[in-house]
């Protein structure tokens, strides 16, 4: 993945960009979903404009602090999603439950499909520390929380497949190459149980999405997620800090810069 | 092969708040105890520099991981329960210090009228205020009696907080003074005070200066890092056990603490009616162990207490066809009809929301236990409405948004974007009621990691739990209004139990009482039945209270100290004398 930033014009583009995004996963060198992907992300919410917005932003990030990562090279890459254009339905699923806006970067430029890879291949996507014994009764009741057979990390390829599936009956296109509003009819129709998917509730499949991708955009940049601490500065959220003594009866607002976990643990070692 | 042990005078199982507190004052008498504690020896090296948001709120760190043992739960006595799989539905305490490492610090006693809620609901109201569905039980204690107890326990813990003024007077005042007020409270104390109500600091585990405590254990003032619930305090500036209790404990060589020691059975003479000792695995090795002790201490979480008696078929299991039997009866607690208020969203307005402490906070008891005239309201008891600056990371304030936009999309982040911190909520802290139908058993269908049955939750709303309910959001949105918010979403109260066990407020099932028709325990928390054995935590409440339970926990475990220690001194027998009044709904 290295080598890949080195190609990007010769760009210092140290920021994850959607740039990044589409030479990762193998999109723009023309993987094996060729130009319809492509074409899918050129045409769809992000047009040139906001690209170089997204440089500008980028240049911001790299001046702001240091801490989050913003001058260590980009090593995220897949280790749980083997299949690329079902880590793009993803990434593209993701972007609507955070996009991009004037207000800074979307789930896509802040790392969250890689946080989300990440976060299932490890023991919370296995359900590592969950009661785990049958009989399983998924279907049986909507307030008994998970009751799936499936675990988190099955929950995600096999809930992504289902919606890029039901994409191609109801629309008759994949879900990347869908115009963004036609991209949230989809996924409204997961949100409301309205799709069937074997093994659980389409809403269950929506709500994983969606909590996984905010636990993306605002978790602490150690997970691959909130990239340069750039979720954390939208939100004014300083990070963890010793704490805040002489500032807990102040009668304004205190803005700070973002200090990331490695930051507050010195690092080093 | 199981290993028996050398018997020791007191063995107690779990080393949170109750088991602490009782290895702690068993140790300082010179009694041979030992102390057993499931989970991991954690240390305060285990909370220093790990502050993250993702690891402990919300993939619960700090939490007994269920793998091995969860609860099943259902609604209805003829429905089946289904387990309770994931840690956000189920979070329960666990590793030295138990629950009370990572709980909030409101530390609010209960009120005298809560102690002996039937009697006083009779004398107020008459007979026919009780609903016929509540089983409302006094609690063979009084406020008075365990006032010096909860001193102790305040002592030790060093709460910090001011007098409520409507609560009964303090012998002396809090061990430290409140913590700071920041804005939100302040804004919280003007509005109630200019209608009327009666505003204070809410009392907190949290250090507003450096306190040492009267068994000379040292802690340190807290600095509203806002790592406070679901978390390890990094400080020794939260009123935990593993600032306070166990390391007094520990001090004294006839303490002795083993972790990983998971315990799966009282050993129990059931022709003697005897408490033998406790056989545990070693979590690390998988070995079994017989612990022999004079006296045996349950001080688990209620679930573990509860199931435990019934795993080794002690005491009479009840029943709600019949309303025999006593072990699982009057299960309660706070579950999702309580902490209903409303959320003010302000326009011009914006908080420092991500710094606090855990019970930095302020309130009012108005609508606490019967400070208010019940005549005509369809409910019995009360609570306190809060305003609590816990400290917000950032996936939890972007929880702020309005219902007016979904919780994803372009609006949904612009919106959350913009009352971050600009989003203040209030609650009642409402009472919650034991019923007949509601109770714990060991399920039939599900199992444990050795093939033990997991204990089963049967639990609906009663009478009171939606009217009392739906009059905190009322009280809730005047105080918000008057508050100056711009916008106000009232809190939905729940049609049924939504199986969620989040809160840590889950109580009852081993009640105490003075008369042992209603009662497991009596109110030194001795089992009527087995004089050596001590039921001690919130599995004692014959009903929740209108707080937090923390306090009335380490109360009642001072209180369950002393009698163990009479107990092994006096040559056993009860320590309580049953009165024979039965009062079963």
């Amino acid at each position: 993945m290295v080598k890949e930033n080195s190609g990007n014009n010769g760009q210092e583009e140290k920021q994850f960009s959607r740039r990044d995004f589409l030479k990762t996963t193998g999109v723009a060198a023309g993987g094996i979903a060729g130009g319809a992907l492509l074409g899918g992300f050129t045409g769809f919410q992000f047009g040139s404009d906001q690209e170089s917005d997204s440089a500008e932003t980028g240049t911001g990030g790299e001046t702001a602090g240091g801490e989050g990562g913003s001058e260590a090279p980009e090593y995220a890459a897949r280790t749980y999603f083997s299949r690329q254009e079902d880590f793009a339905a993803l990434a593209a699923a993701a972007e609507r439950i955070y996009p991009e806006d004037d207000n800074g970067p979307g789930a896509i430029e802040l790392g969250v499909p890689y946080f989300i890879d990440k976060q299932c291949y490890g023991t919370w996507g296995s359900n590592g520390t969950d009661y785990r014994m049958g009989p399983f009764q998924p279907m049986a009741s909507d307030t008994h929380g998970r009751q799936e057979k499936l675990n988190r990390g099955e929950m995600f390829l096999l809930g992504i497949r289902r919606m890029r599936e039901y994409a191609v009956e109801e629309h008759d296109a994949e879900f990347v190459d869908l115009e963004g509003d036609v991209q949230d009819e989809v996924l409204k129709a997961f949100e409301a149980g309205e799709v069937e998917v074997a093994g659980m509730r389409s809403e269950a499949f929506f709500s994983l999405l969606r909590n996984t991708t905010i636990e993306g955009v605002y978790s602490d940049p150690v997970y691959g997620g909130n990239k340069n601490m750039e979720g954390w500065k939208m939100i004014q959220y300083p990070g963890p800090r010793m704490g805040w003594m002489d500032q807990i009866t102040s009668e304004e607002f205190v803005e700070m810069e973002p200090e990331s976990l490695r930051a507050y643990q010195g690092g080093g070692m | 092969m199981v290993e028996r042990l050398d018997k020791v005078e007191a063995v107690v199982v779990g080393m949170g708040w109750a088991g602490g507190i009782v290895a702690a004052e068993l140790a300082k008498a010179g009694k041979d105890v030992v102390g057993l504690e499931k989970g991991n020896h954690a240390t305060r090296s285990d909370y220093i520099g790990v502050k993250d948001e993702l690891r402990f709120d919300n993939r619960f760190e700090i939490m007994q991981p269920l793998k091995g043992d969860t609860v099943t739960s259902r609604n209805e006595i003829d429905e089946t329960a289904l387990p309770v799989r994931t840690m956000a539905d189920n979070q329960l305490g666990t590793d030295l210090g138990g629950a009370s490492v990572h709980w909030a610090g409101a530390s609010y006693r209960y009120w005298p009228y809560e102690f002996e809620i039937r009697s006083q609901t009779i004398d107020r109201y008459g007979e026919d205020k009780i609903p016929e569905d509540m089983n409302l039980q006094d609690w063979g204690i009084t406020y008075e009696e365990l006032e010096p107890y909860y001193e102790k326990w305040e002592d030790t813990a060093g709460i910090s907080g001011e007098q409520d003024p409507l609560a009964p007077e303090r012998n002396k005042p809090w061990p430290n003074p409140p913590l700071n007020e920041t804005p939100s409270l302040k804004l919280f104390k003007d509005a109630t005070a200019n209608l009327g109500l009666h505003p204070f600091q809410i009392a907190a585990g949290n250090m507003s200066q450096n306190y040492e405590n009267p068994d000379g254990e040292k802690l340190n003032a807290c600095m509203y890092c806002s790592f406070c619930t679901r978390a390890g305090c990094d400080f020794d500036a939260k009123s935990d056990p593993l600032a306070t209790v166990i390391p007094t404990a520990m001090r004294h060589d006839n303490f002795e603490l083993r972790t990983r020691a998971n315990v799966r059975r009282v050993l129990y003479d059931e022709e003697n009616n005897e408490a033998i000792g406790v056989m545990y695995v070693d979590e690390t090795t998988g070995e079994e162990f017989e612990q022999p002790a004079d006296v045996v201490v349950l001080a688990a979480f209620a679930f573990t207490n509860n199931r435990l008696l019934m795993l080794s078929n002690i005491g009479e299991q009840y029943d709600p066809e019949t309303r025999e039997g006593l072990i699982g009866r009057n299960f309660n607690g706070q579950h999702n009809s309580a902490f209903h208020g409303v959320r003010g969203f302000f326009e011009n307005e914006k908080f420092n929301l991500y710094m606090g402490a855990g019970a930095l906070g302020a309130a009012v008891n108005d609508y606490a236990a019967d400070n208010f005239d019940h005549s005509d309201l369809d409910f019995i008891g009360g609570g306190a409405i809060e305003l609590r600056q816990y400290g917000f990371a950032a996936i939890s304030s972007s929880n702020n948004h309005t219902r007016e936009v979904s919780n994803w999309g372009a609006d949904y982040k612009a919106e959350s974007l913009k009352y971050a911190y600009s989003a203040l909520q209030i609650w009642y802290t409402s009472i919650a009621m034991s019923y007949w139908h509601n109770y714990l058993d060991l399920d039939p269908t599900y199992k444990d990691e050795y093939g033990d049955p997991l204990l089963r939750v049967t639990y609906k709303f009663g009478s009171n739990e939606r009217p009392i309910a739906q009059f905190g959001v009322d009280r809730c949105h005047e105080i918000m209004e008057e508050m100056g918010a711009d916008i106000i979403e009232d809190d939905e109260i729940a049609e049924e139990f939504n199986h969620v066990f989040s809160g840590g407020h889950y109580t009852g099932g081993v009640v105490m009482g003075d008369d042992p028709e209603t009662s497991a325990v009596n109110n030194y928390l001795q089992m009527w039945d087995v004089d050596n054995l001590f039921v001690v935590g919130g599995s004692a409440f014959p009903q929740f209270g209108g707080h937090h339970p923390t306090p009335t926990i380490g109360a009642l475990a001072y209180r369950a100290a002393e009698g163990v220690i009479r107990f092994l001194d006096e040559d056993g027998g009860q320590l309580a004398t049953a009165k024979s009044k039965t009062m079963r709904a």
